[in-house]
């Protein structure tokens, strides 16, 4: 558009770009920075937008930009693309959304590179430091791409989310990564060379579906936060193949950004990052068998009317909920079932494990859907020493998160694993469809302790159950 | 210092920042932040737009706009459902 500007402008336009791109970095910092409290985290998300469209829409004053008619097909799909999706998925499946919009932008990152590339007639005249670069944004955007989608038709199902591997298949992986960067030197040396571009394009490709198939369902959320530092880092990289500072700064705080995220992920399960990736944990069958508690296996059962006594003659009562409870759909009973005790006088809190729901954080959306105040929400380390003190605890469709074997089986594979210490309550209520195993792939001792009752059925139906029984008490 | 050492040292200062952004964030934000993030890395766009309109070959042009669908999916998707997350969040007696 810098066609439309006066002459004298134009020997300023340059500068100017650059300063506004500036601009336009302070909106995303100061975004990101908001978006770390719950009362400014919508304006942050807001600000961050709009630091987007400064930048959009200053680019297209660039001269080098001289055509707009693919350009403006090109939003337009993607943006229609992009509403339909963000408004049509359920709260529910945000993780697998979250995983497929990162592998478009970890492709687009890829895609930019290789366009630049295609540019050059003669790719010999780029200097070495863009070829290197565009070598690593080729890569990594690419092992993006097919990783989150991998990560999402794990989540998904279509693909098993039980860990797929055989082995030598990290070892594997890791000599395919460790190719591919000669490889990246090789083609710097002789960028003419179309055949090495090939093979680094589909190896990348290749590592990013093998390098997540043999990662189990549960660890997905941590996939997807690692995939996304590599989206930023990707499009880090375009920066530096088309000289472009906006793009280098964004992509390094989100880079930077995501990794932190993912450690915090890796912490509140206790494994760490490089357990995560080449460990191949978790299945979400059961495969994992207990072995030596045969013993004593009663559970005790309750009723909604039962129930519906003890919580409503309860002081304190804290509910513990878990994916199970998203899936069924049930944070909106569960909110009325809270009101009615309050009503009555019963202190209500929810214990919210840094893990439930499929990402950090993801029960804390759930129940933002359902109306339910965040002050009433603890994490693990403000709820764990009021277990103590409370009367009911309600375990909705959580199962790992409240395994003792946690902290008292070093045998088991989460041991370690920091857990609500919900076995410390008066009594505990297991809401769950049948005695099958968690995430994990473990059997809880939790659901077979004197304390506890089980309250079989969809968590959905029973919680209704409860709610229509509280009228009666 | 060249172009590329300047490039160098704002991307591991950006880094830094990064960092120091993130340590400090509640559990409870952690899905929208990662989603707001993940919306900001869509500004690869800026590198789209400028591929796709500048001069190139035929390879240029379709390369170029299979990354502007791609980006723009990753910014405009990515923030509209940041900020259906982050509606929802509500302290208790705040207007519905």
């Amino acid at each position: 558009m810098s066609q439309f500007l006066p002459d004298f402008i134009l020997s300023y336009l340059p500068d100017a770009i650059q300063l506004i791109y500036l601009i336009a970095t302070a909106f995303f910092i100061r975004g990101l920075k908001l978006l770390g409290s719950p009362a400014t985290a919508r304006k942050g998300n807001q600000l961050a937008a709009t630091g987007m469209l400064i930048g959009i829409i200053v680019t297209l004053f660039d001269q080098q930009i001289v055509s707009f008619e693919w350009i403006i097909v090109g939003v337009l799909t993607g943006s229609l693309i992009g509403i339909i999706l963000a408004k049509k998925v359920a709260m529910t499946a945000m993780p697998e959304l979250v995983a497929v919009f990162n592998g478009f932008g970890g492709g687009a990152s890829a895609l930019v590179s290789w366009g630049e590339l295609s540019k050059f007639a003669d790719p010999a005249v780029m200097e070495a430091s863009g070829l290197v670069t565009t070598g690593l944004s080729i890569f990594i955007g690419s092992l993006t791409l097919t990783g989150s989608f991998v990560a999402f038709g794990k989540l998904k199902g279509f693909i098993s989310g039980n860990a797929i591997t055989f082995p030598g298949l990290n070892f594997i992986n890791i000599a395919s990564m460790i190719g591919v960067v000669v490889l990246i030197g090789v083609f710097t040396y002789n960028p003419a060379n179309q055949t090495v571009f090939w093979i680094i394009l589909g190896l990348s490709l290749l590592i990013g579906i093998t390098s997540v198939i043999p990662i189990g369902g549960a660890d997905m959320p941590v996939v997807i936060s690692l995939l996304n530092s590599y989206s930023g880092l990707a499009a880090s990289m375009a920066g530096f193949v088309l000289g472009n500072n906006l793009l280098i700064v964004s992509g390094a705080l989100v880079g930077a950004a995501g990794l932190i995220l993912t450690q915090i992920m890796c912490k509140a399960m206790n494994r760490s990052l490089f357990n995560v990736v080449f460990g191949s944990f978790g299945g979400d069958s059961s495969s994992g068998q207990d072995s030596g508690s045969g013993g004593d296996k009663t559970v005790r059962e309750t009723s909604a009317t039962d129930l519906a006594i003890q919580v409503a003659y309860a002081s304190k009562v804290v509910i513990v909920p878990g994916y199970g409870l998203a899936v069924a759909q049930a944070q909106h009973i569960i909110k009325e079932v809270a009101t009615k005790l309050e009503e009555r006088g019963v202190q209500v809190k929810y214990g919210i494990h840094p893990v439930a729901g499929r990402m950090p954080g993801h029960m804390n959306v759930l129940l933002a859907e359902a109306d339910v105040p965040y002050d009433q929400l603890y994490d693990m380390d403000q709820i764990n020493p009021e277990f103590a003190s409370t009367d009911v605890v309600l375990v909705i469709g959580a199962n790992d998160v409240v395994n003792p074997m946690a902290k008292t089986s070093p045998g088991s594979p989460i041991y370690g694993m920091p857990i609500l210490n919900v076995d410390e309550a008066k009594r505990t209520i297991v809401f769950k469809r049948s005695l099958s195993f968690g995430y994990a792939g473990i059997d809880n001792p939790l659901f077979y302790t004197e304390k506890n009752q089980m309250f079989f059925g969809d968590a959905k139906k029973s919680l209704q159950a409860l709610n229509e029984a509280l009228n009666d008490v | 210092m060249s172009i590329l050492i300047f490039s160098l040292f704002i991307f591991v200062l950006a880094c830094f920042i990064g960092f120091e952004l993130i340590s400090k964030v509640p559990p409870t934000l952690h899905t929208p932040l990662m989603s707001g993030a993940n919306a900001i890395s869509g500004i690869t766009i800026v590198g789209a737009l400028i591929v796709t309109g500048g001069e190139g070959g035929l390879l240029t042009q379709i390369l170029g706009v299979a990354a502007i669908i791609f980006a723009t999916i990753n910014v405009v998707g990515g923030f509209m459902v940041t900020d259906r997350m982050l509606e929802m969040f509500k302290k208790k007696g705040d207007d519905k």
